[in-house]
């Protein structure tokens, strides 16, 4: 859907207000993108926390005590955020689409009671026992629980991949009729969690996630090592986040082409709309596209586009080595994704992720010199870059949700027959409004608590900040284990 | 498609429906009763003026909230895996009641969180409102959507499912700070207990009448039975019970009482809903229930986990145990 029939979409009883299908679609998308901010913020932060504690408690040290502590507060803001607005997700399915919950239920039922309380749960006990009970509990208990609640974070990711990934290549059910309407039942437990794509999704989010952390990681040690060249404890972390940052940021590079082959064999539709592609037959690569004109952002077509193309070699990568290879075009179907948003979302995505690798690279040199905080230029490279691992995680999810579209279910169940029919375009409405205004200042809060962080810990390493910024309150106390 | 592990097309026992009635009904039990007193906590912090007294409450509070929240990620992902219809209507019918309830434990979940931050009387002051007002409005939504679960749309039974969860938590609430805490202030909170107690088996016989007068959602014969008389007056003897335990000062016993307090109500809203699953449109749990195989699933994968997470709490409740220590939120 693009622009166009965005603004046609219009209930025609509410004129005022979004359908309820557009505003359930906006309120769903809008409420995950900023939950997995803090979903994947715990995932990616999994080995640092675990990593800092068991080296705080091993070596007894200063710095791993600071770094242990700090992050450990980082990840309790995160948790808290991601536990709030990780239960609107889980109610969502039955407020705004009812016919997805009760089509898909016996699939996908189970994967996200299993999350609850196989994951969830342990993050939460275990992280109340991090954050709150050092004195309480033995070192091996603390370590231990560390190592309970990143595996938490990463378990509560395989079972809510196992539901995204059966959304997008559903295996393992058949179609009954139950209470007079048409449900999936669960026929074959393996085929419906391990879904072809189930092992492509869980590699590239995680990765993704900790590519994502270890920028954010890396853009915080080196604004702190920026000011304060010599503290010992935040060029360890600068160092870690950065080699971190190299095996990662390479690795996702390999691994997303041969996802895209994978989607190209299993959603050919959605990979037809990652590349423009919209007639069959051989297809170009384009490397890089840029609009000839304003109507390229909304419908990008090859002719309307500058691009940077490789002949036929969008064949050869899909097919995995012909270049005659056919690749099924968008004209083939009767209803298309948002072409445009699926497209430059998923250059946005490609793009970053080639920036990654730059800077990983580019910081490999510096380390292997031993220069890596003398370097002012990188040091203020990885500050700016600090929180485009995200922008990039984002996007991605933007090719892969919004590239399914219509459907919800592919080829099963379409997002227009998902939302609910007593739903009103009024109260849809409302309710968008009133999730956007709450989140938008979650996160202006979350990241207003990293900067007080921050500068909580300048101030404990005894550095003075020339612009204390627009909060004139006192600065808070600095805790014990400073 | 035979599954040499599991019975494809019979249940693993033949009650296994019934028996994911009552799981899923004990996770809705667990959750009022847990988070019911960490809202207690939330509404009773709204009595504290002094600094000390506020820090106290969220140290009782800090540690276990989370964890307690889970519970209503676990009763609702269970129901959907049980019972995907009613997960579905109970929502969807519930819009936003449902989403309004989801938005007051954003707030009172950010409150106390975001307070520590800060130490500036403006900022504290704001995240003190979230923590209160989410603290009130998520039990009394939370009630409410249960109400219109049981009784549809009549307005009375359902604000009053409301209120009387509301007044529940505080009681939970006021007798777990007055385990944890010194003598003056545990008498100040029994005195909130004692008369959240009253206010809520008041209520809870303003709506037996109202809904047997007028047979609000076709309850009237259920609320007469037997099962629902027992469970009623066993409410009203742990009630004014744990009333004079806590006039005694006795306040682990109070504690106990009170805890029995929503696991009654929980154990009333079984009875009330049994055989049938979502009353409004008259679903039976047999009707509304998953194949075989997938209930199967759920069951020998969920069961040895729901105990390990029992487990959890018993450990997390254990290392948080006794008195608070004045140590303010953060530790």
């Amino acid at each position: 859907m693009g622009p166009i029939t965005l603004l046609g979409a219009v209930d025609p009883v509410w004129v005022a207000f979004l359908s309820p299908e557009l505003a359930s679609r906006m309120q769903f998308g809008w409420t995950i993108s900023v939950h997995i901010i803090f979903a994947s913020l715990s995932i990616g932060l999994a080995p640092f926390i675990i990593y800092f504690t068991w080296k705080d408690v091993r070596t007894n040290e200063q710095r791993y005590a600071r770094l242990r502590s700090f992050w450990v507060k980082v990840f309790g803001v995160g948790f808290v955020m991601g536990t709030v607005t990780g239960i609107p997700m889980s109610f969502q399915f039955g407020t705004n689409f009812p016919q997805f919950a009760e089509v898909a239920g016996e699939l996908i039922g189970g994967p996200l009671a299993f999350e609850a309380k196989m994951a969830f749960f342990l993050e939460a006990v275990f992280l109340g026992v991090l954050l709150y009970g050092r004195d309480r509990v033995k070192d091996r208990t603390y370590v231990i629980s560390s190592v309970l609640v990143g595996f938490g974070a990463w378990l509560s990711g395989f079972w809510i991949l196992i539901v995204n990934a059966w959304m997008q290549t559903p295996r393992g059910y058949e179609m009954v009729t139950r209470n007079g309407m048409e449900v999936a039942k669960l026929t074959d437990p393996f085929a419906a969690f391990l879904t072809p794509r189930m092992p492509w999704m869980y590699v590239h989010m995680m990765n993704a996630s900790v590519i994502a952390v270890a920028l954010l990681v890396a853009g915080v040690s080196a604004y702190i090592v920026w000011k304060k060249p010599d503290t010992e404890a935040w060029n360890t972390a600068l160092k870690l986040a950065v080699v971190l940052l190299i095996i990662s940021a390479p690795f996702q590079a390999v691994h997303g082409d041969a996802y895209g082959r994978h989607v190209e064999d299993t959603q050919p539709q959605k990979f037809a709309a990652m590349e423009a592609h919209y007639e069959t037959g051989q297809a170009d690569l384009h490397l890089l596209a840029f609009p000839k004109s304003p109507d390229a952002l909304t419908d990008p077509r090859a002719e309307n586009l500058v691009t940077v193309s490789l002949p036929a070699v969008g064949s050869f990568l899909a097919s995995g080595g012909d270049f005659d290879a056919e690749v099924i075009g968008l004209n083939e179907y009767d209803e298309n994704p948002p072409v445009a948003l699926v497209f430059w979302s998923f250059r946005f995505m490609v793009g970053l992720g080639f920036l990654f690798i730059g800077l990983s690279l580019w910081g490999g040199y510096l380390t292997y010199r031993g220069r890596l905080s003398d370097s002012t230029r990188y040091l203020k490279a990885m500050i700016a870059a600090s929180p485009l691992g995200y922008a990039a995680l984002l996007t991605g999810w933007y090719v892969t949700e919004i590239g399914r579209q219509p459907w919800v279910i592919q080829d099963e169940l379409r997002t227009s027959e998902a939302v609910s029919s007593t739903l009103t375009g009024a109260e849809a409405t409302l309710t968008l409004v009133g999730f956007v205004v709450v989140y938008v200042g979650l996160v202006l809060t979350a990241l207003y608590v990293l900067k007080w962080l921050v500068r909580e810990e300048l101030q404990a390493l005894g550095v003075r900040e020339p612009n204390e910024g627009r909060w004139h309150g006192p600065i808070p106390g600095v805790s014990d284990d400073d | 498609m035979t599954d040499p592990l599991l019975p494809v097309d019979a249940y693993l026992v033949e009650s296994l429906p019934e028996i994911w009635f009552g799981v899923v009904l004990f996770a809705l039990g667990m959750y009022v009763v847990l988070d019911g007193f960490d809202f207690g906590i939330g509404m009773l912090y709204a009595t504290r003026t002094d600094e000390h007294e506020r820090e106290t409450f969220l140290s009782a509070f800090g540690p276990v909230w989370d964890a307690n929240e889970v519970w209503v990620v676990a009763f609702g992902t269970m129901l959907l895996a049980a019972f995907p219809r009613v997960y579905s209507r109970l929502l969807a019918d519930n819009y936003m009641l449902a989403l309004g309830f989801v938005v007051a434990l954003v707030f009172r979940g950010l409150g106390p969180e975001l307070r520590e931050q800060r130490d500036d009387e403006r900022w504290k002051r704001y995240a003190d409102y979230a923590f209160i007002g989410g603290s009130v409005f998520a039990p009394l939504l939370f009630g409410m959507l249960a109400g219109r679960w049981l009784f549809g749309g009549a307005t009375l039974p359902v604000a009053l499912t409301g209120v009387g969860l509301v007044a529940v938590s505080v009681v939970t609430g006021a007798a777990f700070l007055a385990a944890k805490t010194e003598p003056s202030l545990a008498s100040e909170l029994r005195t909130y207990g004692i008369g959240a107690t009253l206010a809520y088996l008041g209520g809870v016989g303003v709506l037996l009448g109202t809904v047997v007068l007028t047979d609000a959602g076709g309850a009237a014969d259920a609320v007469l039975s037997l099962p629902v008389a027992a469970v009623v007056a066993l409410s009203i003897a742990v009630g004014l019970g744990g009333s004079v335990l806590a006039r005694r000062g006795r306040y682990r016993a109070w504690l106990a009482s009170a805890l029995a307090l929503p696991t009654l109500l929980t154990i009333f809203v079984a009875t009330l809903l049994y055989p049938t699953i979502y009353p409004p449109t008259g679903l039976l749990v047999r009707e509304a229930v998953v194949s075989p195989l997938a209930l199967n699933l759920v069951t020998v994968l969920g069961f040895p986990v729901l105990l390990l997470v029992l487990w959890y709490f018993k450990f997390l409740y254990g290392v948080f145990s006794g008195p608070i220590e004045d140590e303010g939120y953060g530790g």
